[in-house]
């Protein structure tokens, strides 16, 4: 089985943003950045699938600039055996269609048995570009899945619903799966993992030129922190210990907690 | 020339979604700004369900209706709306952000050559032009966004964005029409919806609840929150990543695919507030946010809020919690 996971590289998590000056998109410039969560599940989804069904090839994909060869050296280490580096340096403002579009023509021609990703990305946070991508691939698609079952000729996948409902899908293969976090443990790169990655093709290409210059659907004119909707008391002024006690002192007294 | 508002009403196994007339709310309030006629569309075999819709103040409810379309599959609809969306020629065409509409909208959107300006949280009009607004970076920042291009104009809301009471009912019955429409191949086939094993622990009772998310950084480190939910009569419970990682059961999960809560004392230890635990909470009555990052999206809900290392903060607590127990 030919399994395709596209990852993408996002903002830290802890990360500590800031608007940048023409309030278009945060200052990107001291950024650290790590691989986008559900993204890292999809592939240890893929690893896991390729160990269970006697082999094949997971094939990492990632579009953006050269620092996201570290999400692809470090999903190599975990065991995908090749990857694929659409080399572009400005996706910040790539929208979901054209991010999708640009991924097709990176990977069509691999006609792979799987294609995952995950259910959305931290940063942007469409939750489209997986769906986009099956539709211009001409695939079957289903979004967060927390259960593959490819022991079949075709697929059976269990989706997540909303306030703790499931439900199993029964779909033709190829297809693309978008993935849920927490569908199981992820694995660590051993040091011979890291080794072995060291001797794995990255194949970069050029994105898809029409693809990327494409007008966008949606444009961003501006980005600024939430406005507050509730009136919150800061407590402690910077010293957590006195913010607690003075918590303490308000739970009693005006929440009436105790 | 596309004119109108459509509105995508869901409906699963014949009851509706109270996000649908959340998204009902939101088409109305764009029709009323922009002088545009709000219409809905029901997916279904028949017209029956569609009747349900009717009794808000809409121009008309059309009824999209196949044999294919009695079970929810993402090929099924896209097809189908997309058929609605070319019959009726629509300028915006608006959804709830529901676990249904992410699964099959973007496909839709796909096959008109574009993408949805997704997960809105508002949206206001100026001059005749509409402006989307939308919570970027795991409800850190908020991103206003303005659609380009020729219509329609694909936008979805996220649940909670706007009141299903703010949706306004009609005098009498809208007119409800009838679109028999064709449905392609549908390449999955649905099984029956089924819940886990009966939850073990009812969060929705507790009046107290401790709450962790990342910040606790070790299962280990569970204990020392779990001292002071017993002090205060409390359940544990967590955000997502916490029982992601197994450190505690799934019943004990907050959000949007775990359990919504109420309590009378919610307090969040270390947990960001990604919108998908701030479902599952927000209701709560007092509110408590610990967390290191002045900007985490918690405080924004937060009664009170301290900015600093919960290590810190919770055995401090404790104590004096005691201490004023007696």
């Amino acid at each position: 089985m030919k399994i395709i996971v596209l990852m993408k590289q996002v903002a830290n998590k802890d990360a500590i943003l800031r608007i940048n000056k023409s309030e278009t998109w945060i200052e990107e410039g001291d950024l650290s950045h790590e691989v986008n969560e559900s993204d890292g599940y999809a592939l240890e989804e893929a690893l896991r699938l390729k160990e269970k069904h006697g082999g094949g090839e997971v094939v990492v994909c990632s579009l953006g600039p050269q620092r996201v060869k570290s999400v692809i050296k470090d999903a190599l280490a975990r065991g995908a055996d090749r990857a694929i580096h659409v080399v572009s340096d400005d996706t910040a403002q790539l929208g979901p269609y054209a991010a999708a579009k640009v991924l097709s023509e990176a990977i069509k021609d691999e006609q792979a048995d799987l294609v995952l990703t995950g259910l959305q990305s931290d940063d942007n946070g469409y939750a489209q570009t997986g769906v986009i991508l099956a539709e211009l691939l001409g695939l079957p698609h289903a979004t967060i899945v927390i259960e593959v079952d490819a022991s079949g000729e075709g697929l059976r996948v269990k989706r997540e619903l909303e306030s703790g409902w499931y439900q199993w899908y029964a779909m033709t293969r190829p297809a693309l799966l978008t993935i849920q976090s927490g569908i199981s443990q992820i694995r660590y790169a051993t040091l011979k993992g890291i080794m072995a990655a060291k001797k794995k093709e990255i194949k970069e290409l050029a994105p898809d030129a029409e693809a990327l210059g494409a007008a966008a659907h949606q444009r961003i004119t501006k980005v600024y922190f939430p406005q507050k909707t509730k009136q919150t008391q800061f407590l402690g002024d910077g010293d957590a210990k006195a913010g607690a006690a003075q918590l303490a002192e308000k739970l009693r007294t005006e929440a009436r907690i105790f | 020339m596309p004119n109108g508002i459509l509105v995508f009403a869901e409906h699963r196994g014949g009851a509706f979604n109270k996000t649908s007339f959340e998204a009902v709310a939101a088409a109305q309030q764009l029709g009323a700004s922009l002088g545009q006629p709000v219409s809905a569309v029901v997916l279904g075999t028949d017209a029956a369900l569609a009747s349900q819709v009717a009794t808000y103040k809409l121009d008309k409810v059309v009824s999209v209706e196949n044999p294919k379309l009695s079970d929810y599959t993402p090929d099924g609809y896209a097809d189908a709306m997309e058929r609605a969306v070319r019959a009726l020629d629509p300028q915006f065409v608006i959804m709830p952000h529901t676990y249904l509409v992410r699964d099959y909208a973007p496909k839709l959107a796909a096959r008109f050559g574009k993408d949805l300006i997704s997960d809105c949280v508002r949206a206001s009009v100026a001059d005749g032009a509409v402006t989307f607004s939308r919570r970027i970076f795991q409800g850190k920042i908020d991103a206003d966004v303005v659609a380009n291009g020729e219509p329609p104009v694909f936008a979805t809301f996220q649940s909670g964005a706007y009141r299903a009471d703010q949706a306004e009912r009609g005098g009498e019955a809208a007119a409800v029409e009838s679109l028999p429409v064709e449905v392609g191949e549908v390449r999955m086939q649905p099984e029956e919806p089924f819940q886990e094993v009966k939850q073990a622990v009812d969060l929705t009772k507790a009046d107290t609840i401790i709450a962790i998310g990342r910040g606790i950084k070790g299962q280990e480190h569970i204990a020392l929150a779990q001292q002071l939910a017993d002090l205060l009569g409390g359940e544990i419970a967590a955000s997502r990543p916490i029982c992601d990682a197994g450190w505690l059961p799934i019943d004990r999960q907050i959000g949007s695919s775990g359990q919504t809560v109420t309590p009378k004392l919610y307090i969040a230890l270390g947990i960001s507030g990604a919108i998908q635990h701030l479902v599952g909470m927000k209701n709560s009555s007092t509110i408590v946010a610990v967390n290191k990052d002045p900007e985490a999206p918690i405080f924004d809900i937060a009664d009170y809020g301290i900015v600093g290392d919960l290590f810190e903060v919770i055995p401090v607590l404790t104590e004096e919690i005691k201490k004023l127990k007696g």
